[in-house]
């Protein structure tokens, strides 16, 4: 990124997510970032750091922090909400869908901006399916766990090897049309109850 | 099954079939005024009018409106000023946005440190008695001594530019003397970082709707000094925002919506059903706060400070009764005088022409005048010229209004906002405030 680098300040509560943001905008030659995740003050402190650009996640409570400052004084710079003539109602539909919204100082060139929003928008989204595959195979470490809990009480209470006691978890599930899982937790769950 | 609106083209505006009843998405900030859509969507009065109410619990105001503005959702709860803002195009896109309904009255408050609060009941001979006036001047007399020893101006959260709760907070400072752009610094605060950031000393009094007062006087942190009820008895608060667009592609299933939120509205306001309310409202999904808390303040029981003092305030919020949910256009134009007061908006008769259509009362007429709702004879009136109830006559019987006087006795009569905001001190009638002064970020 050659010539005025524009100073962007990521605001996010979330230091995977910021970090992943900010590997993605430095890669694309953008230099001048600061990370906040600290929310107390929050208008003072973007006020210090005078951005250029703002990326906020979406959820974020303190955005109506950021509202205030399209209120006050034309003579310090201000930011302006992104897209202020809505004409690129696609690209606001994306950067929702992602869940950011970016505010930007008056004056600051579309394309510019445009180009900052792509790379937080497809950095956003890569966040939310590491998350989403953290969260699969959390629940799939979950699900073997309790499986194995299921086929060692069959094992034991009807002398079945590993295999027929998983074979017997599985026709149950098939015949009653529910995931082997749950078929597994009810076992579980009435072992327990019967200990 | 899924039916496309014929407003929009993109997916998220479908109008979504769900057992026969057309989904309504509305969002809702948690807020003890929120009540009025959760029991329309708990207590089955949505369901009873055909639709399917699913609410979705909103991180900020900015968040609200920009998933109405997007279409993400058809409508939410918001703050009284929101819909003029976006009608006008103050601080964001222009998005026409309408109010049908209103989602009750009152319900904010004036909180202030125990710090600050000792030194205005040392400098001023405070009892604990005193009403907004007597708070303030003693507000007024501390700052006065902080200025002559050289210290800085207290700061003030509030919780969104376009809130009643930053136009009661300017114009009870306003009323003793104390210019809210000069004298104070105000910042906005998310509610739930209000009560840590006056621990920490970020600030040192707010003004915040419930349950975030009584959680500070219950932490030990802070003393109410006024109350929204009684700086202004019977004040707009929160209501129905709906996109324009939306309002006028699907007008039976926001009538249907009209009417659950009015049964719910009166469901809210009766006494024998305020546990079964604090038991909702008090779960995870809305506010999270011990039900014991919120059924004192749905009492009306306000306590003032960690040392237990209590006072009674009438009307402290209201859900229905006093015509609570009719979209008065004075109760807008009034936002709006206070917009140009403090140099949001610049006056213009085609600004206030449209601020006249944002409020919509046709709606609420066409809908609930059939319903044997009772309707006032007109759409506006003198704000703050009643100091006892009247009984006035409307359609279908008679309605009760509520006292509604503002604590400094003035009268704002909404054909004449320019001869209004001539009398007051501050700022001088001759400053237009543009916001170029205003030092509202510490």
């Amino acid at each position: 990124m050659p010539g005025n680098d524009p100073k962007i300040v990521i605001i996010d509560e979330s230091p995977v997510r910021a970090a992943i943001l900010e590997e993605g905008l430095r890669e694309a030659g953008y230099e001048r970032l600061t990370l906040v995740s600290e929310m107390t003050e929050l208008a003072r402190r973007v006020y210090a750091l005078d951005p250029d650009v703002i990326l906020i996640d979406l959820e974020n409570p303190s955005r109506d922090v950021l509202e205030q400052m399209f209120q006050v004084s034309r003579a310090v710079r201000r930011p302006i909400a992104m897209f202020v003539d809505q004409s690129d109602a696609a690209m606001i539909q994306a950067s929702v869908d992602a869940g950011v919204s970016c505010y930007i100082v008056d004056g600051l060139k579309k394309e510019r901006v445009r180009a900052i929003l792509d790379m937080t928008i497809s950095r956003f989204n890569a966040f939310s399916s590491l998350e989403r595959e953290l969260r699969e195979a959390k629940s799939a470490l979950a699900e073997r766990k309790i499986i194995d809990r299921a086929k060692g009480i069959l094992m034991r209470q009807k002398k079945l090897t590993e295999e027929e006691a998983y074979g017997l978890l599985r026709s149950a599930a098939m015949n009653n049309g529910r995931k082997l899982a749950d078929v597994a937790q009810s076992v579980v769950t009435a072992a327990e109850l019967l200990e | 099954m899924t039916v496309m609106t014929m407003d929009r083209g993109h997916d998220s505006a479908q109008t979504e079939v769900r057992s026969g009843r057309t989904v309504v998405r509305a969002g809702f900030i948690p807020l003890l005024d929120c009540a009025v859509l959760a029991v329309a969507a708990e207590e089955g009065f949505a369901r009873s009018e055909g639709i399917e109410l699913a609410l979705s619990k909103e991180a900020s105001w900015a968040s609200i409106r920009d998933k109405v503005n997007l279409g993400h959702l058809a409508c939410a709860h918001m703050l009284a000023g929101m819909p003029i803002a976006s009608s006008l195009g103050i601080g964001h896109v222009r998005v026409p946005t309408i109010a049908p309904f209103a989602l009750g009255l009152n319900g904010n408050a004036i909180t202030v440190s125990s710090d600050l609060y000792r030194r205005m009941a040392d400098k001023a001979g405070l009892t604990g008695n005193e009403g907004p006036a007597g708070t303030v001047a003693a507000l007024k007399l501390v700052i006065e001594e902080s200025k002559a020893r050289g210290e800085g101006p207290p700061t003030f959260g509030m919780v969104f530019p376009f809130s009643c709760h930053n136009y009661e907070l300017r114009y009870w400072l306003a009323a003793g003397g104390i210019d809210p752009d000069l004298d104070v610094r105000l910042v906005v605060i998310p509610p739930p970082l209000m009560v840590e950031s006056l621990r920490a000393g970020h600030i040192h009094g707010f003004c915040v709707g419930e349950p975030w007062n009584s959680l500070a006087v219950d932490a030990g942190l802070g003393r109410i000094i006024a109350t929204k009820a009684e700086i202004w008895r019977t004040s707009p608060e929160k209501v129905l925002g709906v996109q324009a667009n939306w309002a006028e592609a699907n007008p039976e299933v926001l009538a249907a919506l009209i009417r659950a939120l009015d049964k719910a509205a009166a469901w809210c306001d009766r006494v024998e059903n305020r546990g079964a309310l604090a038991e909702l409202l008090s779960r995870e999904c809305y506010t999270g706060v011990p039900q014991e808390l919120l059924l004192r303040i749905l009492s009306g029981q306000v306590r003032l400070g960690p040392d237990g003092a209590e006072r009674s305030v009438p009307d402290f919020i209201l859900f229905h009764r006093n015509a609570a949910n009719f979209p008065w256009t004075s109760h807008a134009l009034w936002i709006y005088s206070q917009m140009l007061r403090w140099g949001q908006a610049q006056p213009s008769a085609a600004a206030e022409a449209v601020v006249r259509r944002v409020y919509r009362t046709d709606i609420y007429r066409a809908t609930l005048g059939p319903a044997g709702i009772p309707l006032p004879g007109a759409n506006a009136k003198l704000e703050g010229s009643l100091g006892d109830p009247l009984h006035v006559g409307a359609l279908s019987g008679s309605l009760l209004l509520g006292p509604d006087r503002f604590f400094d006795g003035r009268v704002f009569d909404p054909d004449d906002i320019a001869g209004y905001l001539a009398g007051f001190d501050i700022p001088k009638p001759s400053q237009s405030r543009r916001g170029d002064l205003s030092p509202t970020i510490c």
